[in-house]
């Protein structure tokens, strides 16, 4: 009871930071047609960006400055770079985020080294919010899931609700179409990327303190969020969301539950001892593959449904 | 064409001659440095390389080695067996005859198959491995090798250390085991499985896990399990990020055990410890900042730290230097057979003490300290007035184990 509970809380928690991330992406990814590899670099940046800021006016200044001024790098980044890149096609603009995701680690190594920086969680959320079974729950990670609720919520009425959000779904599905009546979607396009870039910041501003601000802290969330983002479906927010949750949750119930793989076909009748064949599989509990579980889906909706849970159209 | 292409052949080959006669006099003695240079365990790797850079420059300013000064070279194999093995060939081509390096295990084995290959089938171009940190206890065991020296303890070493402290301690009883899943963290888990229960009769381990090396971002799932099983105690073979965010998860949650670490000392886990961890993290090391017992040592270190405004890590590296210093001093050259054999039992007085290298399986034995994360402390690590303090020291003579090494040597 006790594992359900703490693991279901904080598969809630790690789910809401990778819907965070991949948030931006989906709008990005559908926007461009291509991943956007350094996604997780703006992540990295959201973190020390806050940790510079907060040594120096605190950390509630940090919270909104430093995602406005890594949006602001993403929309420099689109406006003199990938604009440029983007009437060669395709594989021209997917190198281009490849080779941003090296210059912008190289930046942060020569700024800040390449040990982590002690970016830490304020005081004042530095306490636990309650206690069950003897576990703390921090008050900090309430704080993570009503920041990234509220994102969400926002966000989904911004889309769906105004004008502006009206002018950049017609942008991202039918560009022409809106160029005609005289949009300017080339600056949609910024500002979405911009948009885009700034929740990835946000996310590391409050990811980075829960988790650490190191150089390699883009490498450990950069693969999985991609994963999110084709699960979910091309630029769908709510197929994000649910993904990044199913995601979050499988992977911390993985590593709670101590099952192993062959104990499901001895529910099936099968004796698999250790002189059958592929023994090493069968003994392999979820905890082992526990990390390789997203990858899994990945590949399992690619076969079934290729155009992810929530998508309109396929990859 | 053909004349000229002779002529230029011979002034090269001249060249070469004339270089071979300066190497007598007044030539560098070079040594391989390599280890992760990029990627997320560089740092790490670059705090090594500055560490064996202040003693060769420390070695140096004192004359040098036969007179020639030493010259660490560096090359990086990004933490990657494949990229290894071609920056070992880079050396050996280069004519360089000694290797350093020892972060991985996994690494230090496949560069060790390499090097007996090349030195049986490379007999001028032969290299020595010396191994500061790596330590599966493969190498010195079932895997060693003429070829390799191992100047830090290895895992079973440290492992017998840390139960006979452990089992002075009364309020031990339930351990819990957490560790990388790679060769070094599954020999961690091995050495405890055995020596927990022979040398603490009062506990017992109550859950063991093995998770994927430098993969997990939040370990809230692996602290609740750790709860769930009501352990007081866990073991931890974690360096890096993983031990990091590993102990960050468990202050989170109030999770209340007391670690015992190999590797709670080293870059960014200090300051992820913090006050929380006061009087409950542990670990096994051949030295720590709060070793003061000799005071040219303090001084060196601060000299260190005075220079690269950063902690020294590797007092192993000191060892490892003025060893090979002296090995090459009693074979009077730098062929790698005979200074192979001049370290073979070889004694050295260290500031700490007297070492040894056990002919029989190549491992220095030197002694240990344990330590305790502490508020009183002279120098502090990363956080301001926090500082392993020591708990324990075991007698070098009291860490020798057997080994099975069947060593081959060269006649």
């Amino acid at each position: 009871m006790e594992l359900v509970v703490f693991s279901l809380l904080n598969g809630i928690v790690f789910g809401l930071l990778l819907f965070m991330m991949s948030a931006g992406l989906t709008l990005i990814f559908s926007m461009m047609g291509v991943l956007n590899f350094a996604h997780a670099s703006f992540y990295m940046l959201g973190a020390y960006f806050a940790f510079q800021i907060s040594q120096a006016v605190g950390f509630w200044p940090a919270l909104v400055l430093a995602p406005l001024v890594v949006g602001v790098a993403g929309g420099l980044v689109e406006r003199y770079g990938l604009r440029r890149v983007h009437k060669h096609g395709h594989v021209p603009e997917l190198l281009f985020t490849f080779g941003l995701a090296f210059l912008i680690q190289e930046f942060v190594v020569l700024g800040w080294g390449r040990v982590g920086v002690p970016y830490r969680v304020p005081e004042i959320l530095n306490f636990p919010l309650f206690t069950l079974f003897g576990t703390n729950f921090p008050a900090y990670r309430a704080f993570m899931v009503l920041i990234s609720i509220g994102m969400f919520v926002a966000l989904f009425a911004i889309l769906t609700r105004t004008r502006v959000g009206l002018i950049v779904q017609a942008s991202l599905t039918h560009p022409h179409i809106a160029a005609t009546l005289g949009h300017n979607v080339p600056r949609v396009f910024m500002y979405v990327f911009a948009g885009g870039t700034a929740l990835a910041g946000l996310a590391g501003v409050i990811g980075g303190n829960a988790f650490v601000t190191n150089p390699s802290m883009a490498a450990l969330l950069g693969t999985i969020v991609f994963v999110v983002v084709i699960v979910g479906g091309l630029g769908s927010l709510t197929g994000a969301f649910i993904a990044a949750m199913v995601i979050g949750i499988v992977q911390t119930f993985s590593v709670a539950l101590d099952v192993s793989v062959g104990s499901f076909f001895g529910l099936l009748g099968l004796d698999l001892s250790s002189n059958s064949i592929f023994y090493e599989y069968w003994t392999l509990t979820l905890t082992d593959i526990a990390p390789v579980t997203p990858y899994l889906l990945l590949v399992l909706i690619l076969i079934f449904r290729p155009m992810g849970l929530m998508g309109k159209r396929e990859t | 064409m053909s004349a000229k292409r002779l002529f230029i052949g011979a002034v090269a080959a001249a060249g070469v001659g004339l270089g071979a006669a300066a190497a007598n006099a007044n030539e560098t003695i070079k040594i391989a440095y390599q280890e992760p240079l990029s990627g997320p365990f560089a740092n790490i790797g670059t705090a090594g390389l500055s560490d064996f850079l202040f003693v060769a420059a420390d070695i140096n300013k004192r004359g040098g080695i036969l007179g020639h000064d030493i010259e660490i070279v560096q090359f990086d194999n990004k933490l990657s067996g494949q990229e290894a093995i071609i920056q070992l060939q880079r050396a050996i081509d280069q004519g360089i005859r000694f290797l350093l390096q020892g972060q991985s295990s996994g690494i230090a084995l496949a560069l060790g198959d390499a090097i007996t290959k090349n030195n049986a089938r490379n007999p001028d171009n032969r290299i020595l491995h010396l191994n500061y940190a790596a330590v599966a206890p493969a190498l010195t065991n079932e895997k060693c090798s003429f070829w390799h020296f191992r100047f830090d303890a290895n895992v079973d070493m440290k492992m017998a250390a840390l139960t006979n402290y452990m089992k002075t301690q009364s309020d031990i009883s339930k351990v819990y085991l957490i560790n990388q899943n790679y060769s070094f963290g599954q020999a961690v888990e091995a050495a405890a499985k055995k020596m927990v229960p022979a040398n603490m009769p009062n506990a017992t381990i109550v859950g063991a896990e093995l998770h994927p090396l430098a993969r997990i971002q939040d370990f809230a799932p692996y602290v609740q399990k750790i709860k769930a099983s009501g352990a007081d105690t866990v073991i931890t073979g974690n360096w890096g990020n993983d031990l990091t965010l590993l102990i960050k998860a468990a202050n989170d949650a109030g999770l209340d055990v007391k670690w015992f670490t190999y590797y709670a000392g080293a870059s960014g886990t200090p300051t992820a410890i913090g006050k929380a961890g006061v009087g409950k993290v542990f670990m096994i090391t051949e030295w720590h900042q709060n070793v003061l017992e000799s005071a040219e040592l303090e001084e060196f270190v601060n000299r260190y730290e005075a220079e690269y405004g950063d902690e020294f890590l590797f007092y192993r590296s000191k060892n490892t230097l003025e060893m090979l210093k002296l090995a090459i001093e009693a074979a009077g050259s730098t062929d790698p057979v005979k200074v192979a054999f001049a370290f073979e039992g070889m004694k050295y007085e260290s500031e700490l003490g007297t070492v040894e290298m056990r002919a029989e399986d190549h491992q220095l034995f030197q002694k240990l300290y344990v330590s305790k994360w502490s508020d009183n402390v002279k120098y502090s690590q990363e956080v301001e007035g926090l500082g392993f303090e020591t708990q324990g020291v075991i007698e070098s003579a009291d860490t020798r184990i057997g080994t099975v090494c069947k060593m081959e040597r060269p006649s």
